[in-house]
């Protein structure tokens, strides 16, 4: 009989919850009742509340078992698991879960199935089909296609990244770059992460594609370095490219030179900004720059750059290998393609989900997520990060689309949704973000250094009663000036929300006193 | 022939003698040799001394400065403006601690005033046996799975607080 093929992720989040002592046991306990086994360690299918998500390859397919802890092992080979049999803790054929069925996944098509690590899962999951296709093409076409995709940023400023190209193509220069920005700071974020540790030879592949567009010879991901099991992920797979020709002086043969390398950021919310991300590139303080010069004309070392976020890089392969017409195909209106949503905070069903443009926020809260993992009524979601706006149940049938979500003052950013019940203190939140701004301002412009500041001290004036319809006025005054005074979106967006609590949950500021003593 | 006045001086508080040990100086000196010639090479190199020596000790900033051809304010200018990079020597362990809103739904504030009760120090603290430094963190990328804490380079999710003390216990038991 030949050994049975279990998975168990090595995706950080998965190990987060016990997926390593998973694995261990598993091993273990096969080695105890001499069952032959071969352990893959895949990425994270994305249904997070069932991680550790074990899987067992059946005639039928993969069947899923999960949560499986170390200590469920022993019951689960009892129970037969290695042949998919019955368990409490099964839940079929993976493939066939609704929660997974009911995706559209393209960019993240082969997260979760495949070994990260191993060059031959990619190749035979369709990898390097979109560099092949590349290659034989010349750089305009190259940019042609991306551009017709439709694609735009999905590091949330949603610009087309088509335009982005054809700029840095159009300026000439001994040297241009490729800079992935991998610092995914917003909080309820975890899509480039989970890309990274899953495939991140589709981001490596879809830099060289870059690179082969643009003429391009350098990229850096700027990698935040708070992910170190990403960092390890990108090093080996980048390890493994120049090894095997995909990266070096000759990519494949055809005389085209690429190489990477990651560096790593170190604690700076601001350099997810994309000038203050080249700025430490080059080794300075992350403060952001004026534009122009756009870095596509002058950015990195003062050369014309490409700098997308991770998700647009990798969604570049699939779009040369299927065509763009596939790729704009999806989606609603101006937002073509899909959008990897992570689905987060006091949720039951976290997980990511990729889909087209076009689903609701309910149908994302309440189909996907069944609700708030404490079982109490949801009261607010942030959905875009730290900069995105709190909204109320009655913008719950927004569909997820750049424009929707510009019309009622939100946005939809990285694709983050941040659930909270209805124990949630909206003011708190609001002081929160104000609070974030100030430790996270770069200092160069003064509505966000001193505004953010000043910020959490009207707060606490307005929360304390004193002269609260004085202190309102003056918070709403601070957030104009930080809406149209700031450099970047750090200062730029704070107020979405502030503003945004302030509007939909007014109640929450103006609580009697002994009541919020009482909360605290 | 008119006699120059004397030349006045501005007296320059002279530097203090370094404080770094020979290995950690040889350290410093070895990430500078090694990664001088990397274009924009002040952040690789902070790190990799930050690696070897588990901070950036204030002493390093000359020999830093040097070796790139960087004034010190430059260095230092990078060394604090970054939350990664650290000045003082850390504990055993590194505890860094999601402050960020996916967290805060699902309990974070309340761990964190567990967490700073329970080990007795605030942010950027040491707890007094040296086991283990506590900083904040503005997301893991874990926040499905919140609360979320990374102790060193182990991420851990849905800690309780009796998850936590368990994470504690292992972490002043171990060197």
């Amino acid at each position: 009989m030949s050994a049975v093929r279990i998975y168990v992720p090595c995706d950080a989040a998965a190990l987060s919850v016990g997926a390593g002592e998973t694995a261990a046991a598993i091993l273990a306990e096969a080695a105890r009742r001499h069952v032959e086994v071969e352990l893959k360690r895949n990425g994270s299918r994305g249904l997070l509340w069932l991680e550790p998500l074990v899987e067992v390859a059946t005639d039928r397919g993969r069947v899923a078992y999960g949560p499986v802890h170390a200590a469920d092992v022993p019951g689960l080979f009892d129970a037969g698991f290695t042949d998919g049999g019955a368990h409490a803790l099964a839940h079929g054929l993976t493939a066939e879960i609704p929660y997974l069925r009911s995706q559209e996944r393209l960019t993240f098509a082969r997260v979760g199935l495949i070994d990260p690590q191993s060059l031959d899962d990619y190749r035979e999951y369709g990898g390097f089909r979109g560099l092949g296709a590349a290659l034989s093409m010349p750089p305009a076409a190259i940019v042609e296609c991306l551009t017709e995709s439709g694609l735009r940023g999905r590091g949330g400023a949603a610009f087309p990244a088509g335009i982005k190209w054809k700029t840095v193509l159009a300026t000439p220069a001994a040297q241009k770059y490729i800079v992935c920005n991998a610092d995914e700071g917003d909080s309820g974020t975890y899509s480039d992460r989970m890309l990274m540790e899953g495939d991140p030879f589709v981001l490596i592949e879809g830099m060289i594609i870059a690179g082969l567009a643009t003429g391009a010879t350098r990229g850096y991901i700027y990698l935040r370095c708070e992910y170190p099991h990403a960092r390890r992920a990108l090093q080996a797979a980048i390890a493994t490219c120049q090894a095997s020709g995909y990266l070096g002086a000759d990519i494949l043969g055809s005389g085209r030179a690429f190489d990477l390398e990651v560096r790593l950021g170190a604690g700076a919310y601001i350099c997810g900004e994309e000038t203050s991300l080249l700025e430490s590139l080059e080794g300075r303080r992350g403060q952001v720059r004026f534009k122009p010069p756009l870095p596509a004309v002058a950015g990195l070392f003062g050369q014309p750059t490409v700098i997308n976020n991770v998700i647009t890089l990798a969604s570049v392969p699939i779009i040369l290998d299927r065509g763009a017409a596939h790729y704009r195909g999806f989606g609603m209106g101006r937002s073509r393609g899909t959008l990897p949503i992570q689905l987060t905070g006091n949720i039951r069903q976290g997980g990511l989900i990729e889909k087209a443009f076009g689903l609701t926020l309910r149908e994302l809260i309440y189909d996907y997520g069944g609700g708030t993992l404490s079982g109490r009524p949801v009261r607010a979601v942030q959905v875009g990060g730290p900069l995105g706006a709190y909204l109320p149940e009655s913008q719950f049938d927004t569909p997820l689309d750049y424009e929707a979500f510009a019309q009622i003052k939100g946005m939809l950013g990285h694709g983050g949704i941040v659930v909270f019940d209805d124990s949630v203190d909206m003011a708190a939140q609001a002081r929160y973000a104000m609070e974030f701004c100030a430790i996270e301002s770069c200092g160069k412009c003064t509505p966000c250094r001193i505004g953010s500041t000043r910020g959490v001290e009207v707060i606490d004036r307005l929360l304390a009663g004193e002269q609260a319809a004085k202190q309102e006025a003056l918070l709403r005054d601070l957030c104009e000036t930080l809406t149209h005074g700031s450099l970047c979106a750090l200062g730029g967006l704070t107020p979405y929300p502030v503003l945004s609590a302030l509007d939909h949950f007014a109640e929450d500021f103006h609580k009697p006193l002994p009541a919020r003593a009482r909360a605290e | 022939m008119p006699t120059n006045p004397p030349r006045r001086v501005i007296a320059i508080k002279p530097e203090r003698p370094s404080t770094l040990d020979a290995p950690q100086r040889a350290a410093i000196e070895g990430v500078c040799a090694r990664l001088q010639a990397t274009p924009g090479a002040l952040l690789p190199v902070l790190h990799a001394v930050q690696d070897a020596l588990g901070f950036v000790p204030k002493d390093a900033v000359p020999l830093v400065a040097h070796a790139l051809n960087l004034s010190l304010a430059e260095v230092h200018g990078v060394l604090s403006f970054y939350h990664w990079f650290r000045s003082r020597e850390p504990g055993r362990h590194l505890m860094h601690l999601c402050r960020a809103e996916a967290c805060q739904s699902v309990g974070a504030v309340q761990l964190e005033a567990y967490a700073k009760r329970n080990l007795g120090i605030g942010f950027h603290d040491t707890t007094a046996d040296g086991a283990i430094t506590l900083e904040p963190v503005y997301c893991l990328g874990n926040c499905a799975l919140g609360p979320s804490l990374m102790i060193d380079d182990e991420l851990h999710g849905r800690v309780t607080t009796r998850r936590f003390d368990e994470l504690v216990a292992r972490a002043k038991a171990s060197p």
